[in-house]
C-alpha cells in the first residue's frame, strides 16, 4: 500500500534554516545541511527546501546548498524559491534536486508549468500554492505570502494539474505557524478537486493534526515542530502507525 | 568504474550521488565507448518516453545499451525504455524486455507518487531484501506482469517493480532516493559480477 508521507520543511533564508509564523518573525533555527541528514536518518520520507527570501530579493536559488545537501540525503528532495524561468529548474535538477516547487512564476506565467512538464516530466514539478480566505473565497497567494492574487486556489489548482504539475504543496496561511491544526477545509477543497498528490502544509502543531490530514491529503508537511524536536520523527510515525494509518 | 548514462533524460547527479556514498567511482557520461568498458551501466531517467527514446535513437545510444554485456541496471524511465512498447507516446523500446508499459487507470492519484511494498523480490539484486520493504516510487505509467518481473508492487493492480533478463535488471523505483533498502539494492548490483 502506498504510505502517507511526512515531509520537514526546510526554509532557508541566507543559507540558515529559519521558520516564521505566519510568513514573518523569522527565528533560526540551524544549518540546513545538518537538519537535512538528520531528518534523513530519522525517517523523514521526503524533504523540501524552500528558499523563501529568494522571489522577493530576485536572488537566485542557493544552488551549491542544494549541491550540499543532495549529496548527504538518500531520499527525494523538492527545492523551491526563485525558480523564474525554465534554465533555473534545469540548474537546480542538475544541483541534485528530485523536485523544483514553483509558486509566484508560475501566477506571473501559467505556461512557465507546461515548459517545464514538457521538458523535465510532472514528477519532478511542484506547484507551490499558498492560499487563504478573503471574504468567504480561497485565493492564491504569492511572494511568500505578501501578495494577493484574483486567483482562486481551487481554479488555479485543476489549471495546474492540466498543464502537468505531479503535485501541489498546498499551504494555508491562515494556519501557517500557529500549530493549531492543518487547514482540513482548504485541503479538502483541493483533494475533491484534482487527481495529483497533495502536501497539506500549515498548522502542525500535534500527532493528531497529522492523523486527521492524512484522510485526505497525501503527505503533511512541518517545520517547527520538527526543527525544535517538539514532535520526533519516530514518535510520530510510531504513533500513526498505532492507528492504522500506512506509514513507511 | 560505473557508467551513469546521461542521454538529457532526468536527473543523474542524485543516482551518481548515491553509488558515491557507497564508495563507487562512477562516470557520467554520453560516450558510446565509455559505456561500453565500464563494469556496470546504469541506465537512468525521468520524464516523457517519447522524447527519451528519440534521444536515444539520434546518439546511437540505443544499440549500445542493447548489445550490453555487463550488469546493466535501468532505473524508473529508464526500465520502461528497456521494454518492448511503451503507451506514453506510443513508441517502440529497445524490446530488452518483453513486458509492456501502459499507464494508471482508475480511483487513484497520478503519478503513484510515495514510498510502496516491494512484493516477492527475487535475485540477485534483492539479496537481504526482505518482503514489504518499502521503496521510493514516482511514476504515471507502468510496466505490466511478465515473465521478466522480479518483483513486484500494487497500486490498485499488480505492477512489475522490477525485471531481470539475463545482465538487465530494471527497477520503476528509485533505489538512489529509497534510503537505507535502496542503498542495499544498489550495493548488490556494485556486487554483482561484470
Amino acid at each position: 500500500m502506498l504510505k502517507k508521507r511526512i515531509i520537514p520543511c526546510l526554509d532557508i533564508k541566507d543559507g540558515r534554516t529559519v521558520k516564521g509564523v505566519n510568513f514573518v518573525n523569522l527565528r533560526d533555527a540551524g544549518d540546513p545541511v545538518e537538519l537535512a541528514k538528520a531528518y534523513s536518518t530519522e525517517g523523514a520520507d521526503e524533504l523540501v527546501f524552500l528558499d523563501i527570501t529568494a522571489t522577493v530579493d530576485k536572488r537566485k536559488t542557493l544552488i551549491e546548498l542544494v549541491e550540499r545537501i543532495s549529496e548527504e540525503i538518500n531520499i527525494p528532495f523538492t527545492v523551491g524559491g526563485g525558480i523564474s524561468e525554465l534554465e533555473d529548474v534545469g540548474d537546480l535538477l542538475k544541483a541534485g534536486a528530485d523536485k523544483v516547487s514553483v509558486n509566484s512564476a508560475a501566477v506571473k506565467k501559467p505556461e512557465l508549468l507546461s515548459e517545464i512538464a514538457d521538458l523535465y516530466g510532472n514528477q519532478c514539478l511542484v506547484l507551490g500554492l499558498d492560499a487563504n480566505k478573503v471574504h468567504g473565497e480561497w485565493k492564491v497567494f504569492t511572494r511568500g505570502g505578501r501578495t494577493e492574487t484574483k486567483l482562486n486556489a481551487i481554479e488555479w489548482a485543476k489549471e495546474a494539474e492540466e498543464r502537468g504539475a505531479g503535485e501541489i504543496l498546498l499551504t494555508s496561511m491562515r494556519k501557517d505557524g500557529t500549530k493549531s491544526g492543518f487547514d482540513v477545509e482548504l485541503t479538502e477543497a483541493i483533494t475533491t478537486e484534482t487527481k495529483i498528490p497533495i502536501i497539506a502544509s500549515g498548522g502542525a502543531g500535534k500527532i493528531e493534526d497529522f492523523t486527521e490530514i492524512f484522510t485526505m491529503a497525501d503527505a503533511a508537511l512541518a517545520a517547527s515542530i520538527f526543527h525544535f524536536g517538539e514532535i520526533p520523527i519516530p514518535q510520530l510515525k510510531t504513533k500513526l502507525r498505532q492507528q492504522n494509518i500506512p506509514i513507511r | 568504474m560505473i557508467a551513469i548514462i546521461d542521454y538529457g533524460a532526468g536527473n543523474v547527479k542524485s543516482v551518481y550521488n548515491a553509488l558515491n556514498r557507497l564508495g563507487a567511482e562512477s562516470l557520467i557520461t554520453s560516450d558510446s565507448e565509455q559505456i561500453k568498458g565500464a563494469h556496470k551501466v546504469i541506465f537512468p531517467g525521468v520524464g516523457h518516453a517519447k522524447p527519451a527514446m528519440e534521444k536515444l535513437q539520434r546518439s546511437g545510444l540505443d544499440e549500445v545499451i542493447k548489445n550490453l554485456k555487463q550488469p546493466v541496471l535501468g532505473i524508473c524511465l529508464g526500465m520502461q525504455l528497456m521494454c518492448s512498447h511503451s503507451n506514453e507516446g506510443d513508441v517502440s523500446g529497445l524490446g530488452i524486455f518483453t513486458e509492456r508499459v501502459r499507464k494508471f487507470e482508475g480511483q487513484i492519484k497520478i503519478p503513484h507518487m510515495g514510498w510502496n511494498e516491494l512484493i516477492d523480490p527475487k535475485g540477485s539484486l534483492f539479496e537481504g531484501i526482505t518482503e514489504g520493504s518499502n521503496v521510493y516510487f514516482v511514476h504515471s505509467y507502468f510496466v505490466e506482469m511478465g515473465s521478466q518481473t522480479s518483483a513486484k508492487c500494487e497500486y490498485l493492480i499488480p505492477f512489475s517493480a522490477s525485471l531481470r533478463e539475463r545482465n538487465f535488471f530494471g527497477v520503476q523505483f528509485h533505489p538512489e532516493k529509497s534510503g537505507e533498502i535502496g542503498s542495499k539494492i544498489l550495493s548488490n548490483f556494485l556486487n554483482m559480477n561484470s
